[in-house]
């Protein structure tokens, strides 16, 4: 911001006084959210509101959570696909990545849910039952993680990819000249230095996860906005249920951002001199 | 090992395409011998750097066959990583890994490669950097050293694994005019030392002291071999002629 300019005893000066810098956006936050708390406590339809949403709390956290460590696997699987020398294997990878980016979330929950997932698992179970005389339960509020899981985990299969070809070709080359082999460059070269383009995104996919885990309330599944849905439309209390659902979503989402603001600076400070 | 008569670097017919239309080299054969110092010059885009990568494979040749040390490079039964051990790489840009020490840095190979002890590896870091002058910066980050430093700590890493041949690849391009010597005396110490050195450089004051032969290549292809001096005062060939016109003053 070198075109900011102010004036101070009529001369132009590039110092910006407080009021000016101030995160005065964080201090009207935190004030509507003091006023929801405020409410939920003194005022009777947002107390039943908070009583009756509250308890989707769990599954919502449970589901970010396993979603988020699946998404990770596959993420981690799908991304590396994509480098892979072998031709099989790349194009799969890819051709999974491309549907997913390619088609909006909504769609997708439906297709991945009531669709493929059910018939992969029958499948699944039909050799099951037939070599071990055992099934496979996929409980109705796992379908719906692994759901997000699958979507989740071709956007964070991008951001693996992307870490990695973002460190310079001259650090493989330098690596393989010294007779280190693929998987050991990749190890000791790449990686590490690929991990810090690769974890702040990955945190904000988590805060991500977290705000669509709402979406699985098209399929029923009883976590905080479909209990507010529940809420709302049998008591027709509409601003109670959907402004308590959103005071806990911001609060989630609020502190887990300033949390990962901490990581991330702690993660920068411990590479001592490095850039 | 290499019997005394067979060159310890052989490119046979080495042809590179890029895109299968861009010849980036044509055609090129070349032997250097044991403890031989070979100096590569010509304009840039010529292709010398394509030649140099293809001794170690980081480039792979689109015919022709690369013999290095006796191991056929070119070859699919060849161990590639075992080879690349044996010739070390400098490169124009350095490349050192910026999340490791200087002494890490020399260190890594050696013991994922070597299979060397931390102890061992270290004492033969700290061997290196003694030779290149600068063991006390062993625990710097790379990107705290200077440019003539971070590429002289490039070399000891190279040197760390004890090969059979050097690499340099334009190793002055990327320094500051202040820089360049200290580099080039560690060059010009190795070459004294007996090892065997191509280096592609635009430094003819270290061809002219240091190189056995000076190769001049045009266009991918080698135009004209030959004694530094004579190349120098008495190119055989226009295009060798017309490019140090251009260069020397």
């Amino acid at each position: 911001m070198s075109e900011f300019r102010s004036s101070r005893d009529g001369r132009i000066t590039d110092e910006r006084p407080w009021w000016d810098t101030f995160p005065w956006w964080s201090v009207i936050i935190l004030a509507v959210l003091v006023w929801m708390g405020f409410q939920i406590i003194v005022n009777d339809d947002y107390g039943l509101a908070w009583e009756r949403i509250i308890p989707g709390l769990g599954l919502t956290l449970r589901s970010t959570i396993y979603a988020f460590g699946i998404a990770l696997g596959i993420a981690l699987i799908a991304g590396t696909g994509q480098m892979s020398r072998n031709v099989i294997i790349r194009n799969l990878a890819r051709t999974y990545v491309e549907f997913v980016r390619g088609i909006p979330m909504l769609p997708l929950i439906f297709t991945v849910a009531l669709i493929l997932v059910p018939e992969f698992t029958d499948l699944l179970n039909t050799r099951l039952n037939a070599w071990f005389g055992w099934e496979f339960n996929l409980s109705f509020e796992m379908r719906a993680t692994v759901t997000l899981a699958v979507i989740y985990g071709a956007y964070m299969a991008e951001i693996f990819r992307g870490g990695i070809q973002s460190i310079p070709p001259g650090q493989t080359e330098a690596g393989r000249s010294l007779g280190l082999n693929r998987r050991q460059t990749m190890r000791s070269v790449v990686l590490p230095q690929a991990m810090r383009a690769i974890i702040p995104p990955m945190g904000n996919d988590f805060i991500a996860i977290l705000k669509d885990t709402s979406l699985l309330s098209v399929l029923g599944a009883l976590e905080i906005t479909q209990r507010a849905r529940q809420f709302s439309a049998s008591t027709f209390k509409f601003r109670e249920g959907y402004f308590v659902s959103a005071f806990i979503y911001l609060v989630l989402t609020l502190s887990l951002s300033v949390l990962l603001g901490v990581l991330e600076r702690r993660m920068t400070r411990d590479r001592k001199g490095e850039r | 090992m290499t019997a005394p008569n067979t060159p310890m670097i052989s490119l046979q017919g080495v042809s590179k395409t890029f895109n299968r239309t861009i010849h980036a080299v044509r055609d090129v054969d070349l032997d250097v011998a044991e403890g031989e110092v070979v100096v590569i010059v010509g304009p840039s885009g010529s292709g010398k750097s394509t030649v140099l990568r293809c001794i170690n494979l980081l480039e792979i040749p689109t015919t022709g066959i690369v013999i290095v040390d006796g191991s056929n490079l070119t070859d699919v039964a060849t161990d590639l990583d075992h080879v690349r051990a044996e010739v070390g790489m400098v490169f124009q840009q350095f490349n050192l890994f910026p999340h490791l020490t200087v002494l890490e840095n020399i260190t890594l190979a050696q013991r994922k490669v070597r299979g060397r002890s931390k102890s061992e590896a270290s004492e033969m870091g700290m061997r290196q950097l003694t030779r290149v002058g600068i063991p006390d910066k062993a625990d710097a980050f790379p990107r705290q050293l200077s440019g003539g430093q971070q590429q002289r700590v490039a070399i000891a890493r190279a040197l760390a694994m004890e090969p059979r041949v050097m690499l340099f690849d334009e190793p002055t391009s990327a320094l500051d005019p202040e820089m360049v010597k200290e580099v080039l005396d560690v060059m010009l110490e190795l070459a004294s030392e007996g090892m065997t050195m191509v280096v592609v450089t635009h430094e003819m004051g270290f061809a002219k002291a240091a190189a056995d032969r000076l190769v001049f290549i045009d266009e991918g292809e080698i135009v004209e071999v030959g004694a530094p001096e004579e190349v120098f005062s008495n190119p055989s060939q226009d295009r060798t002629r017309a490019f140090f016109d251009k260069i020397l003053y």
